[in-house]
């Protein structure tokens, strides 16, 4: 099991580097650069001073130098001629370009925005979904199953941005009522707090739902056809107990690697959330950076994300062997 | 008399298996799947109105009628006018054109990315396989719209290029389902067999392992149409799909639909219905297809069912006997 997670984090490490890569590349590749886009802001940025300011950045290297220094396997030289190494590897992802502070702490301030809709999108998706898919396999094609086949075909169908959309129109036409712009701490206020963050996290919870409800049903059904299913009712057992002791505890098994592969789905759905309801979170702090073309910082969400997101798939699978006793990682 | 019959019986036997795999899922689609049969329809509906949109739209999709500016819908609009007075039923129609293109250049590229990348990777398999797979890890562990806003911001609006992205990203992410499937396959003994007779590779591939995969890729990019569009109107919602004046559904709710929804809901409302019974269609219908064509889903049908009827008849026997017992 150790050597197990040892070696998982190891392959965590060539995956990375290959993301790192991507994004790097990919983002300078991006037409119309950034000093440009502040001479035409500024119309202050020209001739010596634009040399200067490529400096400034480290802008003025090439490009594979520039990644191998963000990476912090090349050290930055600063203008007395000292070197040091500062890079991802030394958990520095550079300096913002726009506002000139770390990357790192723009953004720390907003992942507490991001993680919160994401945990509160979560939990809703399992509570609508694992009922329904559960009641939807064990009546297959009865009128139920289609209703909640229904439902969470409508979940997946009706566009998060739209509905968003609706909720900020009709609610306001109606009755006056809009969303709260402004960000409630949930130090200052929790319930305030928690009713910014419901809405939002609803919708999203509900594209969820769509996915997870399938998955429920299809593992249900794959796994109430096995021998051990007809054994466990050829011994007598009542529906409930067959479908919660022998079906339910198999089935659900894949169901987790969802949550794994949600983690994209989620963050994509928070860029849009937070779009739409005007939350401070990392999805909104990306789409800024890649109008400004402020690239560490989206270099710095891309490979923080990344990060996170092979982390949730890792713990998923080691998951996996704590549910599942015949999974045994070595 | 006998032979007669016999021929007959031939025959018939004979007739079920010359129906293809497409008229023979057709046919238990209508009768098994009511719901798929609608999904089936409204796809076809989707089809017709993309290629015939000039026929349908009673407006060109950038007319503008200043006069008809912010209309409530009429006679005249039936879905009302937007903010430079054009006819928001026209634009829907023409959206749906884009949609379809959309969603099925993304899907042909992603399939045949897919398919490459999936199949070469199952087949070489070794030190070939391990790389490939760490690079569509590299891929595929970037939320899907965050990459394709940097991927779109790198290669400039437009239909062509958001076709060309979707389709790239979504085949990588398509391949690892191929190479799955395709390493399942390769296990078998109807391949090692294959192989003991001497057949050629190219044939081991296309006679035997080709018409196996047939049924989980068809199922991928039966889910893949409607994610693809669905995903292209939310990039074109954040501002990054198919440029204005193109009436994409989902930019139909960025800019001016955000700006002017408050005053004219009309403008906001129609394009996500559209969008929503279109991919609730697609979906229905990949569904109903998944089932029909999932080797793990056939013949075992209605076997818990029939667990449970046998179940029942059980305990109704063992409770008369205990009755009789009893008396």
């Amino acid at each position: 099991m150790q050597a197990y997670v040892i070696r998982r984090l190891f392959l965590i490490v060539p995956t990375l580097f290959i993301a790192s890569l991507i994004i790097f590349f990919m983002l300078r590749l991006i037409p119309g650069d950034i000093i440009d886009q502040m001479v035409g802001e500024h119309g202050a940025v020209t001739g010596l001073d634009r040399v200067a300011v490529e400096r400034a950045m480290g802008l003025d290297v090439p490009v594979h130098i520039q990644y191998v220094r963000w990476l912090g396997v090349w050290p930055y030289t600063g203008d007395e001629g000292q070197s040091e190494f500062t890079g991802f590897l030394q958990g520095n992802l550079g300096t913002t370009l726009w506002k000139q502070i770390p990357v790192t702490r723009e953004l720390f301030a907003r992942w507490p925005v991001t993680f919160e809709l994401g945990v509160l999108a979560i939990i809703i998706a399992l509570i609508i979904a694992i009922p329904i898919g559960i009641f939807s396999a064990i009546r297959q094609d009865s009128a139920g199953d289609y209703i909640g086949r229904s439902f969470s075909i409508l979940c997946l169908a009706v566009p998060g941005f739209w509905l968003g959309t609706m909720v900020m129109i009709f609610p306001a036409k109606w009755w006056g009522w809009s969303p709260p712009i402004i960000l409630i701490p949930f130090t200052e206020d929790p319930l305030g707090n928690l009713g910014m963050f419901i809405i939002p996290a609803l919708l999203m919870g509900l594209a969820m739902s769509g996915t997870t409800m399938r998955m429920t049903r299809s593992m249900m059904l794959e796994v109430l056809r096995q021998d051990y299913i007809r054994t466990a009712w050829s011994k007598g057992l009542k529906e409930r107990l067959v479908v919660t002791r022998h079906a339910l505890k198999n089935a659900l098994i894949p169901v987790i690697t969802i949550i794994g592969f949600m983690m994209p789905v989620l963050i994509g759905g928070a860029v849009i959330m937070e779009q739409i309801f005007a939350l401070p979170g990392v999805g909104r702090l990306m789409i800024d950076a890649i109008n400004q073309r402020d690239y560490p910082i989206v270099s710095g969400v891309m490979i923080f994300t990344a990060t996170w997101v092979l982390m949730i798939n890792l713990l998923v699978d080691l998951t996996y062997s704590f549910l599942d006793p015949r999974v045994q990682y070595r | 008399m006998d032979d007669t019959g016999r021929i007959i019986a031939i025959e018939v036997t004979e007739e079920r298996k010359r129906r293809s795999l497409f008229v023979d899922v057709f046919a238990r689609l209508v009768k098994e799947k009511p719901l798929g049969t609608f999904g089936l329809v409204i796809v076809v509906l989707l089809l017709l109105t993309g290629i015939f949109a000039d026929f349908i739209a009673p407006y060109g999709y950038n007319k503008t009628n200043p006069a008809h500016y912010l209309a409530p819908p009429s006679g005249e609009h039936i879905l009302g006018a937007d903010n430079l007075g054009r006819d928001v039923f026209s634009r829907v129609i023409y959206g749906a054109r884009i949609s379809v293109i959309v969603g099925l250049g993304a899907t042909a590229i992603s399939a045949v990315i897919a398919a490459t990348i999936g199949t070469l990777s199952g087949y070489i398999g070794g030190r070939f396989d391990i790389i490939m797979q760490r690079f569509v890890d590299g891929w595929m562990c970037f939320p899907g719209l965050v990459i394709l806003i940097a991927a779109i911001s790198l290669v400039g609006p437009g239909i062509w290029q958001v076709v060309v992205v979707l389709g790239i990203l979504f085949g990588i992410g398509g391949s690892r389902i191929v190479r799955g499937a395709f390493i399942g396959i390769k296990e078998n003994v109807f391949v090692e067999a294959a192989e003991a007779i001497g057949s050629s590779t190219g044939n081991i591939l296309i006679r035997h392992i080709l018409p196996n995969i047939m049924a989980p890729m068809i199922i991928l990019f039966s889910t893949q149409v409607p994610g693809i569009i669905m995903i292209e109107a939310s990039l074109s919602f954040l501002g990054f799909g198919i440029p204005p004046p193109f009436p994409s559904w989902g930019g139909m709710l960025s800019r001016s639909g955000r700006t002017f929804m408050e005053q004219a809901w009309w403008m906001a409302v129609w394009p996500g219905a559209a969008l929503a019974i279109v991919v609730y269609g697609i979906n229905m219908f990949g569904d109903a297809l998944r089932d029909l064509l999932d080797p793990r889903l056939r013949g075992g049908l209605g076997r818990y069912s029939g667990a449970k009827a046998r179940m029942k008849k059980r305990q109704t026997e063992e409770q008369e006997e205990v009755t009789e017992a009893e008396q």
